[in-house]
């Protein structure tokens, strides 16, 4: 049934809060490969966390079911503990364990010692290894992740769970953590990632596209751009507001959201007049008119298909 | 902290009424009413704080507070009591703290009595041939001569101090994992439920093991106290009892979410602990109900052991049945935790 080259495979999985009233997950499944690095790209409250949850046998969901190495999250959890690593969204080591005392007791935890496992964290320790006597709690954002990846890690796990790793870290040190990950894959060790930053999904080999609950698409980036392909206007003008206005005025459009300091504007299907929207523009008084073809990325595909499950 | 508190409390939580302020209306001015003030006033508990010639203005006094009893010696006291053989006297008292006052007037009342007898006796005296048959009843306090309170409430408090460590402090360090997100970390891995558990309330067992020790070094240096019993009694029901207050601990710990909650169950839970314990107030004289109460309340229980230990040196057979409601109520806890704390959240 589990192919052999599956890590993760979840298959239905739905899991409500509060007696059912409110839906984390709407009949989930994804089936992870094997020493891929995977991720869950979605808004906060999408149910990234409450997946992570059921995958590391901390909740049970109310129906489906999901299998970790072959593990059953139900029945196997013991097993699934003892190989998998798992670093939840909020820093929970201990905060006035220093990065040794936090490393060894997680070593001694899952019945092993740094020095055995010394290997894979090498080179994300030797980072944090000038402030190995400073309290946890004294640590930045950045070498707090990097200290709570390596507590993951020492017992050399089978399958990473990340829960927004690098939501709340500077740029450099999301950059470098994602270097990280690529270099612990090319281990062989199955990750699975999620984050609500869009522009981290080039990083991973696949990624799945979870709103309110439900997957939108799985596959590729590359794959996911190509197939949600749309013509995307930048629009920009001196005053925002009223360009903001105008643009909602127009017939056929399709969507229109600000993306950094233009507007995206998406024009229904078949009205490929970019002329008469400009005209239409300047008719309604818009100053300092730009308007340019851009190249859809995650961002726009996200919303593109969160409008096209809402009108479901 | 607990160290202080075991020196001051017994201090301050001391029964015995001392300085019980008198004010005296003396309306005879005779040598009778002398004779009665002056033994008033010999006494160890009551000074005779004032003399006032009203009783409305020795009221003021009591209504400012600056004194507790007030004796009315009316006219012709003297007079009345030796041509008729009785005499009256009013005697009031300020019942704001009822101990006090009530202790007070019975303190006064037996002086009084004490009075009255001697008076008789010397006019009997005269006679000589008819002895006055009196009947005088004195009592003798078992096991605590002295009737020494600090004797009394030294080994009580130690107990509730022993059982704040232990409730208090455990319930509090496994609700600040839960707060801290620490024990999600913990539950991803291969740590089974007992052994967290048993690792949560091993170091505060041997902590409330250590606080005793402390606090009874601290009975012993500040108040004198040595137990009567032998010491490994008192280390043997110290042991069960930590066992059931620290299943209290995590039994809190198991409901609450924060250690806001975890300190008002906690506080809770040690007022009720306190207020039926019989630290205070005997269990014997409680209503019914809540004498049942009693019965589940650990402090109560071993509070009843350390008082035996300390002041009859009770032996372990003779503590047996205590000793078996302890254990049982350990294991009541504890199994109600373990079956409250939910590892996996569902």
């Amino acid at each position: 049934m589990t192919s052999d080259m599956s890590a993760i495979k979840i298959e239905n999985i739905t899991k409500t809060y509060e007696k059912g009233k409110v839906l984390a997950l709407e009949s989930i499944s994804l089936d992870i490969k094997r020493g891929e690095l995977f991720g869950l790209i979605g808004p906060d409250g999408a149910g990234k966390t409450s997946l992570f949850r059921i995958l590391t046998t901390l909740l049970l969901a109310d129906s489906g079911k999901a299998t970790v190495e072959a593990f059953d999250v139900v029945k196997d959890l013991w097993d699934i503990r003892k190989i998998s690593g798992y670093m939840p969204g909020r820093f929970s080591l201990y905060q006035d364990l220093t990065i040794e005392e936090n490393l060894n007791f997680f070593a001694t935890v899952f019945n092993t010692t740094v020095e055995e496992n010394y290997h894979i964290i090498k080179e994300i320790y030797v980072q944090i290894e000038p402030f190995k006597n400073r309290r946890a709690g004294k640590l930045s954002g950045g070498m707090k992740q990097k200290l709570a990846l390596c507590c993951a890690l020492i017992h050399e796990p089978k399958v990473l769970f990340l829960d927004e790793p690098t939501t709340g870290v500077d740029p450099v040190s999301r950059k470098e953590f994602w270097e990280m990950l690529g270099r612990l894959k090319d281990r062989g060790i199955t990750i699975l990632v999620s984050t609500p930053y869009m522009d981290e999904a080039s990083r991973c080999d696949r990624i799945a596209l979870i709103q309110k609950g439900k997957i939108m698409d799985v596959d590729t980036l590359d794959h996911i751009l190509e197939k949600n392909y749309q013509e995307i206007l930048g629009v920009k003008a001196a005053n925002r507001y009223d360009l903001v206005k105008a643009i909602n005025q127009f017939d056929n459009l399709k969507s229109c959201f600000a993306f950094g300091g233009e507007q995206h504007v998406v024009l229904n299907d078949g009205f490929k007049s970019k002329d008469e929207f400009q005209q239409f523009l300047i008719e309604k008084g818009i100053e300092n008119l730009e308007i340019r073809v851009v190249e859809p990325d995650i961002e726009d595909v996200f919303i593109k298909l969160m409008q096209e499950n809402s009108n479901d | 902290m607990p160290i202080v508190q075991l020196i001051i409390l017994p201090l301050a939580s001391d029964f015995e009424v001392k300085n019980i302020r008198i004010t005296v209306i003396d309306q005879d001015k005779s040598t009778y009413s002398k004779r009665l003030i002056q033994k008033l006033d010999a006494s160890e508990y009551i000074n005779v704080a004032e003399y006032k010639d009203s009783y409305t203005k020795a009221l003021e006094s009591t209504g400012a507070g600056t004194s507790d009893l007030i004796l009315t010696i009316p006219v012709n006291f003297e007079k009345k009591l030796i041509k008729e053989n009785e005499s009256t006297i009013h005697l009031a008292a300020d019942a704001v703290n009822g101990i006090k006052g009530g202790l007070g007037s019975a303190y006064a009342a037996m002086i009084v009595g004490d009075f009255n007898r001697e008076i008789r006796e010397e006019w009997m005296v005269m006679p000589r041939h008819s002895e006055f048959p009196a009947v005088e009843i004195t009592s003798a306090n078992w096991y605590n001569p002295g009737n020494n309170y600090k004797l009394f409430m030294v080994p009580g408090i130690l107990v509730i101090l022993v059982t704040m460590i232990g409730s208090f402090m455990t319930a509090l360090n496994i609700v600040a994992e839960k707060e801290v997100g620490t024990i999600e970390q913990i539950n991803v891995t291969p740590v089974k439920k007992y052994e967290f558990i048993i690792g949560k309330l091993l170091p505060f067992w041997v902590l409330g093991m250590v606080s005793i020790t402390i606090g009874m070094t601290v009975a012993f240096l500040i108040f004198g106290l040595i137990p009567q019993g032998s010491f490994l009694t008192i280390y043997v029901f110290s042991g069960v009892y930590l066992f059931s207050v620290l299943g209290i601990g995590l039994l809190i710990s198991t409901f609450a979410d924060s250690q806001q909650q975890a300190t008002l169950f906690a506080y809770f839970f040690m007022m009720v602990f306190v207020m039926l314990s019989g630290l205070f107030t005997p269990i014997e004289s409680m209503p019914d109900w809540s004498k049942m109460l009693t019965k589940i309340n650990p402090p109560a229980y071993l509070i009843t052991v350390f008082r035996a230990v300390y002041i009859k040196g009770s032996s372990f057979s003779d503590l047996l049945p205590t000793f078996y409601a302890l254990l049982g109520l350990g294991l009541l806890f504890n199994i109600l935790a373990i079956l409250n704390y939910r590892k996996r959240a569902t």
